[in-house]
Parts: C-alpha cells; sequence; structure tokens
C-alpha cells in the first residue's frame, strides 16, 4: 500500500500554509500529525494533488492560558496535553481523555486539532470538545473565526471547516472549582476507537450534582449532547435505581449507527449503562463522605 | 510528475543528506535507502508497531511519517539503539526470556519499551498498557511483559 | 556459558535472539538483488465475476513498468495445477492458474500482474488496468452453498459440495436412546485469518543461461516448494532452489502453494529477471489462506455418573473457493471430527463433516488445525453435561480420562493414543490454579452481581505427524524429517537439517541435543536450515514435528557420529573404543584424562588419514531421516484452565488468568516449550474473544484491515502460568513429543467454558465464536426472554 503521487509543500509561516489552501480547488489537504491523513493515503482511501505540511509554523504551538481559557495550538500533540500540568489542573476533562486515545506512538505526532478537523465518530476529543463547548478557531486567508465545538461537528467527518479553511486554535474552557468531571468509553481493545462512549461535565451545588451535561459518542455521527441530562439534578444520596432510570432516559436521546461493533440498539443499552456508572462515579467523587442507597 | 525534496537529519547519531521522493514514507527510506532494515513494515495504517523508530526522542510509525518529514529531526532506529548500547540491558533481558521467537515486532517493542522506561517503575499494567499499541502474534506478550519489568527493576537499584 | 549448560532438559536461550534483538533479522523483503524489480496485482472486488476483456494498454506506458503479464502470458512457464486428494476422490478442486483466467472466484483474486521499479509505481500502473467484468451469483456462506438449485461458486465445479465424510464406531444411536442425560448445542466458528506479522514475500530470480531458479521464501516447507515449482515451471528438480530466510511468524499460513507466489516465481523465469512480491496488509487479509470457519452441531450423551456413552458430531465447514493446494483445505473439518472426545474413554460415536466451496479466499490451516473446533465441542458438551447431572466439571473429566496405561488405545473418533498422562495433568492443574478457592470467590462474589467463570479444557494434541497423512493422498509433501550431520576439520560441528525455524527455537534444541551427546560447547554446533541447496530432504515446519522428529534424526546422527568418533579414537589411542568419553570437547580415557581434542581427531581426518590404522573409516559425515512408523503421529496431552470475569450489562469478557499444564514428552528447553505454549494460547484466546473474517452475504470481506479484524493485543491478555509433565514417547529414541500447537489446540475451549460458567446463573449458553460484547448481551437477551416466556 504506497501512497499516490502529490506534491508537498512545507511552508514556514501561517500566511503561507492559508494561500495554499486558498489556491487549491479542494485537492490541498494539511499534515498535521499525520496518524489519520498517512493511512488514508498509504490505503490510496484519497488522492490529494498536494498535501501542506503544517508542522515548521512556529505559531501554531504551544499550550498557553488565555482569558478564554487554555489554548492548544493546531501542533499541539496529544502527548504534550497529556504531559501538560496546566491542562491537568484546568482542563481535567482532557486528561481523563486521553489516555484512551491510541496508544503512545499515535500520541507522540497526533494532534488535538488534528482529530478535531478529522471528526472522526469514534474519537475522544470530539466528545470533550462539544461537552466544554470548546473554541474552535479556523483561519483562511484573509481572515480567521470561531466556531464553538457545538456548533462545529455537523454530520459524519463532516465540520464547520471549509476547504480553504485550516484549524489554528482549540481553546478549553477553565473548570470552575465546583465542577466535576466524568469520562467513561467502550472498545474492544485499550486504544481502539470506542463503540460508545460518554463525557460527563457537572456543577456541585449543596447536597446535589446540577447542571450534568453529558454528551455521548463513538455510536453517534457527531458527538452527542444529551438534552435530557441537562433537565436533571442528582441528588447526593441518589440510589442505584435512580440513575439508572435517568440513564436510560438520557441514553434515548442517542441515534446510535448501526456498524460491526453492534447494532444501534445494543450501543443504546450499552451507552445507558456507561452514563449510568459515570454518573455513580462523579457522584461519588463529588461527595465522598456520604453513602449512595442502591 | 514525482516531486523530490532535499532533507538533512541526524540518523543513529550521523547527520545524513538524501533526495526523497514527497510520497515516500520514513519506514521505506530507512529500509530500502538507508538500508536499515531493522525497522519493519507489518501493515502500513499505523495500527501494528513493527515500524516503531523513535523521532526526536519519542516513539512514532515511521509508516505514518513521510520521510521529507525527517528533516531536521533526530531519529533513532533499532540499529541505532543497539550501537548506543543505551538498550542493552533490554536486549539481554529479551533474549534471556526469550521475548521474542519470529523476532520480527521486536525492534517495534524495543522502541516502545525504551520510551516506556523513562518513566520510573512502571506496574504490569503499565507495561501492558504501553505495549498495546505493538502486535506480537509469536509470544502471547507474557514474556515481553516479563523482560520490561525485570529491567524497569534492575535500572531502580542503584 | 558452560558446555554444561547446554545440556537437553535446560533453558538456553536461542543463539539467532541475539541477532534479532539488534535488528540483524534478514527477513525475504530485506533481500536486495541487483536489478529487482516489483509485482503488484490487480485483484478482483468482486467475489465472483466473469472476467470478458482486460485492457492493459494504459498500465504498460505507465513511469517504470516492466511489464503487465495475464494468466495467458504466463501459460508459456507456468502449468495448471489441481488439489487432488487420493483417498477422498470427492474433494476435487478446479484447476487453477497462478492469475485467473476468465473467471474470478473470490473477491483478492490476482488477476493481473504489474511488474515495475518500485512497488509504488507498480500500485500506480495497476490503477490503470480496464477490466470488464460480468458479476455473477456469489456464494457466501456454507449454507447458501448447501442450497438445492445454489449456483457454483467456480463454472468449472458440478457442485459446491467438496467432502461428505462419515466415520463411527459403535451404535451411537443405541447409546442416545439409553442414556440417562443428553445434551446438544449449535456451535458456530467464524472464519479467521492468520495475519503473520510479516506478510507473505517473495523474491525470485531466474538465470536463463543456466536455467537455474532460485527462491528466496518466507515459508515454512522449502522442499515442498522446490517440488512444486520445478514441476509447474517445467525445470528439473536440480535446477531450482529454495530459501528461507528469518520468517516473521507462519502459523501453518505459509505451508501452501499460493497463486500469487506462483505467479512471481513464473514471472521470474518468464522475464529472466529478479522480482519481489511483498503482500501488503490489506491483499493479505483478502489472499491468505483462511481457516477455521465451521457450524457443529454436537450431541452428547452420558450415564447417571456423567460417565460418556456417546458422541454425534456433524460438522460443516468453509473451504473457500479453491482447495489449498497442495495439501487440500479438507485437514480443519476432518480434525474437527475426529478429535472429538480424543481424551475420553467413550465406546459409540458418529460423525460427518461436510465441506462446501465459497466464494471466499481459499480456506487452508491455521495451527492447531482443527483440533480446536472439536476440543471446544467435546469440552462444552461435557460442562453441559455435568451441570445437567450437578457434578463439577473437574469431576466429570476426571471421570472420563482415557487411560494408557496399555501400549496404545484408539479413540471413538479414531485417534491413536499411547503413553498419555492426562489424569496426572489434571490433577497438577487443579494443584496450580487452586481449583477449590476460585470455586469459593466464584460463588462469594456471585451474591454482588459479579459474575466470573472457570472453565477447563482437557486436549490431545496430534504431534509430529508423518507420512502416512500425505504418501496415501499422493500428496508431493515429504513428512520425515532429516539431519546432515558433519564434524568438521576445525572440530566444529555442523547439522544440516530440513526442518525450519520461524521462531519456535527448533534450531536450538538441536544445538542442545547434539552438544549434549557429544559433550562440547553449545556455540561449536552450527545449525543449517531452510536452503534446498544445502540440507537434506525433509519436511520442515508444521504439525508440530521439530524437535520430535527433527530432535530425533538428530540424535541418531550424533549417535552414529559419536560412535564413528570413538572408534577412531581408539584406533589412533589403541584402546578399545568402548573404554572412552567425549566431554568438554575431547576424547577422554576410562580414568577421565584427556586424550586428544575433537579438533585434532577431526583434522588428522581431514588431512592425516593416513595415520588412522584402520581399514574401513568411519565417517565423520552421518545423515539420518525419521519419520514415525508405527503410529502415524505422536499424541501429546495437556489441560487448560481460564479464568474470566463477564460484565453482563456491556457484554464484556475480561480474561483474568490462565493456565497450562502440558505434557509433550521429554523437554529439552523448558524456555522454549513455554513460549511456544504461551503464544498458542494467546492465539486461542484471540479467536474465542475478538477474531472474525466479516463477510458480507455476497461475499466481500468488510473488515480486511488491521484496525477492523482484532487480534489480541498486550492490555487484554492474561498472564500465563505452565507446568510440564514429562512422559516420554516409545516412539522415538529421544522421547520428545510436539508443542508447538498445544496452546491453541485448547485454548479456545478454555474460554467457552470460562464464558459458559460465568453466564450459568442467567441460563444462557454461547453459540457464536469470537464472543463479542453484542453476542453476550443477545444471549443474555434471549435467555431472559425464554425465562419469562416459559
Amino acid at each position: 500500500m504506497k501512497a499516490p503521487i502529490f506534491t508537498y509543500k512545507r511552508p514556514e509561516h501561517l500566511g503561507e500554509a492559508l494561500d495554499l489552501l486558498a489556491d487549491n480547488d479542494g485537492g490541498t489537504q494539511v499534515l498535521a500529525g499525520g496518524q489519520s491523513l498517512m493511512a488514508t493515503l498509504n490505503m490510496r482511501l484519497s488522492s490529494p494533488a498536494e498535501l501542506v505540511d503544517i508542522n515548521r509554523i512556529a505559531a501554531l504551538r504551544g499550550i498557553e492560558p488565555r482569558d478564554t481559557g487554555i489554548r492548544l495550538g493546531a501542533l499541539v500533540r496529544h502527548a504534550d496535553v497529556l504531559a501538560s500540568a496546566t491542562v491537568a489542573q484546568h482542563v481535567p476533562l482532557l486528561a481523563l481523555a486521553l489516555p484512551h486515545v491510541a496508544h503512545m506512538a499515535v500520541r507522540n505526532r497526533g494532534t488535538t486539532c488534528g482529530s478535531l478537523a478529522l471528526a472522526d465518530p469514534s474519537a475522544e476529543m470530539p466528545a470533550v470538545a462539544v461537552t466544554l463547548n470548546a473554541d474552535i478557531v479556523l483561519a483562511k486567508k484573509g481572515g480567521q473565526r470561531t466556531v464553538p465545538a457545538r456548533g462545529f461537528f455537523q454530520g459524519l467527518y463532516q465540520t464547520a471547516r471549509q476547504d480553504d479553511e485550516m484549524i489554528t486554535e482549540v481553546v478549553f474552557p477553565v473548570a470552575s472549582t465546583d465542577e466535576l468531571f466524568g469520562f467513561a468509553e467502550l472498545s474492544r481493545r485499550h486504544g481502539d476507537f470506542a463503540t460508545v462512549g460518554v463525557a460527563v461535565r457537572a456543577v456541585k451545588v449543596e447536597n446535589r450534582l446540577d447542571n450534568i451535561e453529558v454528551t455521548i459518542f463513538g455510536s453517534e455521527a457527531t458527538p452527542l449532547l444529551s438534552k435530557t441530562a441537562s433537565s436533571f439534578a442528582i441528588a447526593a444520596n441518589a440510589s442505584d435505581k435512580i440513575l439508572g432510570d435517568m440513564a436510560i432516559a438520557i441514553a434515548d436521546d442517542m441515534e446510535p449507527m448501526d456498524n460491526h461493533q453492534g447494532r444501534g440498539e445494543t450501543k443504546r443499552r450499552q451507552g445507558a449503562t456507561l452514563i449510568r456508572r459515570t454518573l455513580r462515579d462523579v457522584l461519588q467523587r463529588a461527595f465522598l463522605e456520604q453513602t449512595a442507597l442502591s | 510528475m514525482t516531486d523530490t525534496h532535499t532533507i538533512a537529519f541526524l540518523l543513529n547519531g550521523q547527520p545524513v543528506s538524501a533526495e526523497v521522493d514527497a510520497r515516500l514514507h520514513l519506514a521505506d527510506f530507512l529500509r530500502h535507502t538507508m538500508k536499515l532494515t531493522g525497522t519493519h513494515i507489518g501493515c502500513e495504517h499505523g495500527v501494528c508497531g513493527a515500524c516503531n523508530v523513535l523521532v526526536d526522542g519519542r516513539s512514532a510509525r515511521s509508516c505514518l511519517m513521510l520521510a521529507v518529514q525527517a528533516d531536521g529531526t533526530t531519529i533513532e532506529t533499532i540499529e541505532g539503539l543497539t550501537a548506543s548500547g543505551k538498550i542493552a540491558d533490554l536486549q539481554r533481558e529479551f533474549v534471556a526470556r526469550n521475548a521474542l521467537q519470529c523476532g520480527y515486532c521486536t525492534p517495534g517493542v524495543l522502541a516502545t519499551a525504551t520510551e516506556l522506561l523513562e518513566h520510573p517503575a512502571p506496574t504490569r499494567a503499565d507495561i501492558r498498557d504501553a505495549l498495546s499499541g505493538n502486535y506480537c502474534r509469536c509470544t502471547g506478550y507474557h514474556a515481553i511483559v516479563d523482560a520490561i519489568e525485570a529491567v524497569a527493576q534492575k535500572r531502580q537499584t542503584p | 556459558m558452560t558446555a554444561s549448560t547446554a545440556k537437553m532438559g535446560t533453558s538456553v536461550p536461542r543463539r539467532e535472539a541475539a541477532r534479532l534483538v539488534e535488528g540483524r533479522g534478514r527477513y525475504a523483503d530485506d533481500i536486495d538483488l541487483a536489478g529487482l524489480s516489483h509485482v503488484a496485482f490487480v485483484r478482483s472486488p468482486y467475489p465472483h465475476a466473469r472476467i470478458d476483456s482486460i485492457d492493459v494498454s494504459a498500465a504498460v506506458a505507465m513511469p517504470g513498468v516492466v511489464a503487465v503479464l495475464t494468466a495467458d502470458d504466463l501459460a508459456s512457464v507456468c502449468a495448471p495445477w489441481q488439489t487432488r486428494l487420493a483417498l477422498l476422490p470427492s474433494h476435487v478442486s478446479p484447476p487453477q492458474t497462478p492469475l485467473a483466467r476468465g473467471e474470478a472466484c473470490w473477491q483478492g483474486e490476482a488477476i493481473v500482474a504489474i511488474v515495475a521499479a518500485s512497488r509504488a509505481l507498480a500500485e500506480d500502473a495497476a490503477e490503470r488496468v480496464d477490466i470488464a467484468w460480468s458479476e455473477l451469483p456469489a456464494i457466501a456462506d456454507t449454507e447458501a452453498a448447501a442450497a438445492p438449485g445454489a449456483p457454483p461458486v467456480n463454472s468449472a465445479l458440478a457442485s459446491n459440495l467438496g467432502l461428505d465424510h462419515s466415520f463411527k464406531t459403535g451404535d451411537a444411536e443405541a447409546a442416545f436412546s439409553t442414556a440417562t442425560a443428553v445434551v446438544e448445542h449449535d456451535f458456530t466458528f467464524d472464519r479467521q485469518t492468520g495475519v503473520t506479522l510479516e506478510p507473505r514475500t517473495i523474491v525470485a530470480e531466474f538465470d536463463p543461461r543456466l536455467r537455474h531458479l532460485t527462491v528466496h521464501h518466507s515459508h515454512q516447507v522449502p522442499h515442498q516448494m522446490r517440488d512444486v515449482f520445478a514441476t509447474q515451471l517445467r525445470l528439473p528438480l536440480a535446477n531450482v532452489r529454495v530459501v528461507t530466510p528469518d520468517v516473521g511468524g507462519a502459523f501453518g499460513l505459509k505451508l501452501a502453494a499460493y497463486p500469487d507466489e506462483m505467479a512471481v516465481a513464473a514471472i521470474a523465469v518468464l522475464l529472466g529477471r529478479p522480482v519481489k512480491f511483498c503482500a501488503d496488509r490489506l491483499e493479505s487479509f483478502i489472499s491468505d489462506n483462511h481457516a477455521r470457519e465451521a457450524t457443529v452441531r454436537g450431541r452428547m450423551a452420558v450415564d447417571a455418573d456423567g460417565k460418556l456413552l456417546a458422541m454425534d458430531v456433524s460438522v460443516v465447514s468453509g473451504f473457500g473457493a479453491y482447495s489449498a493446494y497442495p495439501r487440500g483445505s479438507v485437514g480443519e473439518g476432518l480434525q474437527a471430527v475426529h478429535m472429538s472426545a480424543a481424551p475420553y474413554r467413550m465406546a459409540n460415536f458418529r460423525g460427518r463433516v461436510r465441506g462446501y466451496y465459497q466464494n471466499k479466499a481459499p480456506s487452508g490451516v491455521l495451527r492447531a488445525v482443527g483440533q480446536p473446533i472439536a476440543t471446544t465441542v467435546t469440552e462444552q458438551l461435557l460442562d453441559l453435561a455435568a451441570r445437567q447431572l450437578n457434578i463439577d466439571p473437574a469431576e466429570i473429566r476426571r471421570r472420563n480420562y482415557v487411560d494408557t496405561a496399555t501400549a496404545s488405545a484408539r479413540s471413538a473418533g479414531g485417534i491413536i493414543l499411547s503413553e498419555l498422562s492426562l489424569e496426572r495433568c489434571h490433577e497438577r492443574l487443579l494443584k496450580l490454579m487452586d481449583y477449590e478457592a476460585l470455586r469459593r470467590r466464584q460463588a462469594e462474589l456471585r451474591k454482588s452481581g459479579v459474575y466470573r467463570g472457570i472453565g477447563l479444557a482437557a486436549f490431545i494434541e496430534q504431534t509430529a505427524v508423518g507420512p502416512s497423512l500425505y504418501g496415501p493422498q499422493n500428496v508431493r509433501t515429504s513428512a520425515q524429517e532429516a539431519c546432515r550431520l558433519t564434524l568438521e576439520p576445525d572440530g566444529g560441528l555442523r547439522c544440516a537439517t530440513s526442518i525450519t525455524d520461524q521462531g519456535q527455537g527448533t534450531r536450538t534444541a538441536l544445538a542442545q541435543i547434539i552438544a549434549d551427546e557429544l559433550g562440547v560447547h553449545l556455540d561449536t554446533v552450527e545449525i543449517a536450515t531452510g536452503d534446498t541447496q544445502s540440507t537434506p530432504f525433509g519436511g520442515g515446519a508444521w504439525a508440530s514435528r521439530g524437535v520430535a522428529l527433527g530432535g530425533e534424526a538428530a540424535l541418531r546422527a550424533v549417535r552414529r557420529l559419536k560412535q564413528n568418533v570413538l572408534t577412531i579414537a581408539g584406533s589412533l589411542l589403541q584402546t578399545d573404543a568402548a573404554a572412552l568419553q567425549l566431554k568438554g570437547g575431547n576424547v577422554l580415557s576410562a580414568a577421565g584424562l584427556a586424550q586428544m581434542s575433537l579438533a585434532d581427531l577431526a583434522a588428522t581426518v581431514a588431512f592425516k588419514a593416513h595415520l588412522i590404522p584402520l581399514t574401513e573409516l568411519p565417517s565423520l559425515e552421518i545423515t539420518e531421516s525419521f519419520a514415525p512408523r508405527e503410529q502415524p503421529y505422536v499424541a501429546a496431552n495437556g489441560i487448560q484452565a481460564a479464568h474470566v470475569e463477564v460484565d453482563p450489562e456491556l457484554g464484556t469478557i475480561r480474561v483474568l488468568d490462565f493456565w497450562v499444564v502440558d505434557d509433550c514428552g521429554r523437554v529439552i528447553n523448558p524456555l522454549l516449550v513455554d513460549e511456544q505454549i504461551r503464544g498458542g494460547v494467546v492465539q486461542g484466546i484471540g479467536a474465542a474473544l475478538y477474531e472474525q473474517c466479516i463477510y458480507s452475504a455476497d461475499g466481500q470481506l468488510e473488515n480486511g484491515s488491521l484496525a477492523d479484524y482484532l487480534v489480541p493485543m498486550a492490555s487484554e491478555m492474561p498472564d500465563i502460568r505452565i507446568a510440564h509433565m514429562e512422559t516420554p514417547t516409545s516412539a522415538t529414541t529421544l522421547g520428545a513429543r510436539g508443542v508447538g500447537e498445544a496452546g491453541t489446540v485448547a485454548a479456545a475451549a478454555a474460554i467457552w467454558t470460562a464464558v459458559n460458567d460465568a453466564l450459568s446463573p442467567f441460563d444462557a449458553t454461547m453459540t457464536a465464536q469470537p464472543f463479542t460484547p453484542e453476542r453476550v448481551l443477545d444471549r443474555l437477551a434471549a435467555s431472559s426472554q425464554n425465562e419469562s416466556e416459559g
């Protein structure tokens, strides 16, 4: 499986890269980590006329705190995010999700923004971005715009990004002290793409969890933020039955796809189990002293 | 037609320069241009880990990198790791425990192990976790985990 | 390392391992030749289609292209072949050509060969080949193949039925009608593929002046392939040389003659230039021989004490588009029947296997060949019987093991058993795993909704398979193993052996046998394998034969050599040879004093033979060949156990622990044996939990990549604890039985019995392997539905 012929450009500056994207008619692809693109090229599943390698563009590097949150440049690798104390402290959901992303060698090269741009339904980063409603910055020749994650993922492998745009950075909001996060994923083997996965954000308010946000991914064409979840509050002593019913109601929002990992309805059942267990996990961490009734 | 580029980089501690086709991936470049056949190809879609090398000190799938991307980097293959002596203890342990049979996955496994052992005291679960991206069909992994665990312990004791 | 550490029975590391850990392996794709061209194939995208026309004009004009070849082009140098088995005349496979002519019968069949300066350029040109197809009806599953009026998989076939074989012992029907308990279960084994990490690779060079063909082949049986290439390419056998370099995994997948590899050899002859083909991973999935696909209905009758009375097994096996050449595709199905209940006393048996062709990749053999199926069916039915009679699963097995205190016994399935140790292995296993403690823990955890399972699988393994399996079938595969042992003038030993080594370590075991007998340092023994030009004729590697047969040949050779050495030494020293010994590379007197070194003796024979006062000079080069004569193979035995935990909400399964007690007779190198067992076990776990070739109803492979075909990886695999029993076989002097396939023979069965044990509180029993989470959930849902309806 050898890649088809293409031309290769390696701009030193963002402006050059954006010019190259503007000049193409859809035949140009951005090469960042290459962990997905190179595989599809080797398998001849895609044949772009030109690759634009952005790995030299200094402006795209760096994990930095900003007013609006923690900024990850387009060249920030999964491994960098996993190793970052800033991220561990301020965006704990990323730290929870990253160990599930592929394997060490892939995390060393693959980028967060690359994962967002690909929008693979089984990938973890889009789900985290949607849960936190991260800001995705798209640049093109002549300007840039910011698209919140909840509006970015539009269909299977489809995003708001136009052919002449590239993601230059993503900004994740900083967690506040009363926020808790949970993450769980069902995959056939460690590091495989998720069959179904769950990301949770909740706020601890007195004796309950409120503002509950549950994103389901893996089974869905795009990460699905459950509308039903946000209508719930969970008491600190909520029983397994209550959590179970809640989870089933949340899982009802799913629109799971049928594929080799299972029929949609199987994934809904598995999703409900993951949701219940993750909510239980978050609840226990929020209220360590109190015990739940089963 | 074909798009060629000049690259210059450090390969196993030596400066190297070459003219490469844009589409040539790093694994093929190492094996067939540089004749360093110790890096193996098992899938060319980034799943099996047979092609793992160290790029700027970190393990990476050489089938998922273009040779042209090696420009300006520092690359270590199994040949360089051997010559430097820095994995001699791993290699001895692998041989002693028969943590390899056909040997095809081994260079990729050793690249992974090299990176893993930069972190102190991995548990068996940590080791299996780190190895989860290296496919071995012969050993069933147990002896490989034993070998890496033994080396980790020996490196701990001064 | 001292000479003492080379002894048989010690864990000596493999010498080649030092080279391999440094990346100094030499696999077929590492071989470069001057003027080498590369081959890529245009393969059929359809499971079944007529080839109406092929237009190569655009492809030929592409950069770097040397030639674009079709079936007609290769016909001038390569004859078609046809798999035929003399004892199974109904197993007819249509004639095959290296490139398909007229009709493609599986998605992935090679149609056109592109020869170019690089693989990338060959693939570019392959995209420009224009083939006009007419799709034909495609048969994917065996049910469709068996249906009356089913369209033929291959238009040259009258029927899709490629095998219908029945076998019986005693009177199964009578036994069933009078039994206390009868259990019945349906089993589905999904199709698997070997996924060797090194894909199939072949480099062929032909010198048109000498008409010599040299093939560097990633393969298990170079002597077989030499014969095949010579026959098909109409070359004298003496003009063909096959060399197997380092091989990155084989497992039975690299045992057959593949049409695309034959095409490469034919291309070398046709063009008179060297060519290389390395299957890439995607084409490996659709062109490697697959294996295991079977559905089985099994019934078992037991008496009130759980004693086995009878079994009735009906197997339907999937052959794919052609019968593998030259050994056929019947092995998996036949073994699945004949190995039923092999470890147990049972008087009555009825077995039937039907095999059907399908528009899928041809099916061949995979490690353990059909034995995993027989073991799974037997062990799972035994567990169901145990449950019905409320007998502990370990106990029901103990009550039924065959006792081979007498010279030999024959199982109800016809398997020849002798000198087994099933009961002792059983007792050892229960201690090793602390069976009672695990059962107690299981019961406790069930109360808190944690479902663990313990599964046992006793097994018989066919090892050291000899010529009686191939000769009567008229299959040109040698099943004896030979050793040509030479004492070189410098005192070193050179053993050229017919066995091949893909990582099993057989070379090291052979060196240990030789070094131990001669009292020399292991490093002075050189083992040469894999080159038909310099090794004696024989088999190679498959059916767990390396040490059992190759080691036997080496032992016989070294004993004769020792005899000759001592005779010569005796004459030089003017003493009785019987009083002399060999130790530390020297000839010692009866009193233990070194009299001369082996090196000196060898040099004397080589250069100063006039000094030796013997009228007949015994040779220092001995060739011995060995194959089992009284028995067709040597049975080995053991027992395995799995400890699993099932999550009934997610359907996921974790393998917590695994144990094996194996008796492979005399153990030459415990390190090698342990690792062969472990590797085999993980392949079996992979089969039970992960591996399946998913085909659409019309024969398209839907998961043909390593991302989608799931092979077992490190995080999911357990530690595997092993203990040995050593019951030497009297079939050989060495006493070693084979062990290469032992792990795979029973590991899937142990997972079956463990998972079904975990699910027993739900009254659910799995029927289809691999146990995907969805299959587990579906089975749980089905039984809870039965409960609510029942």
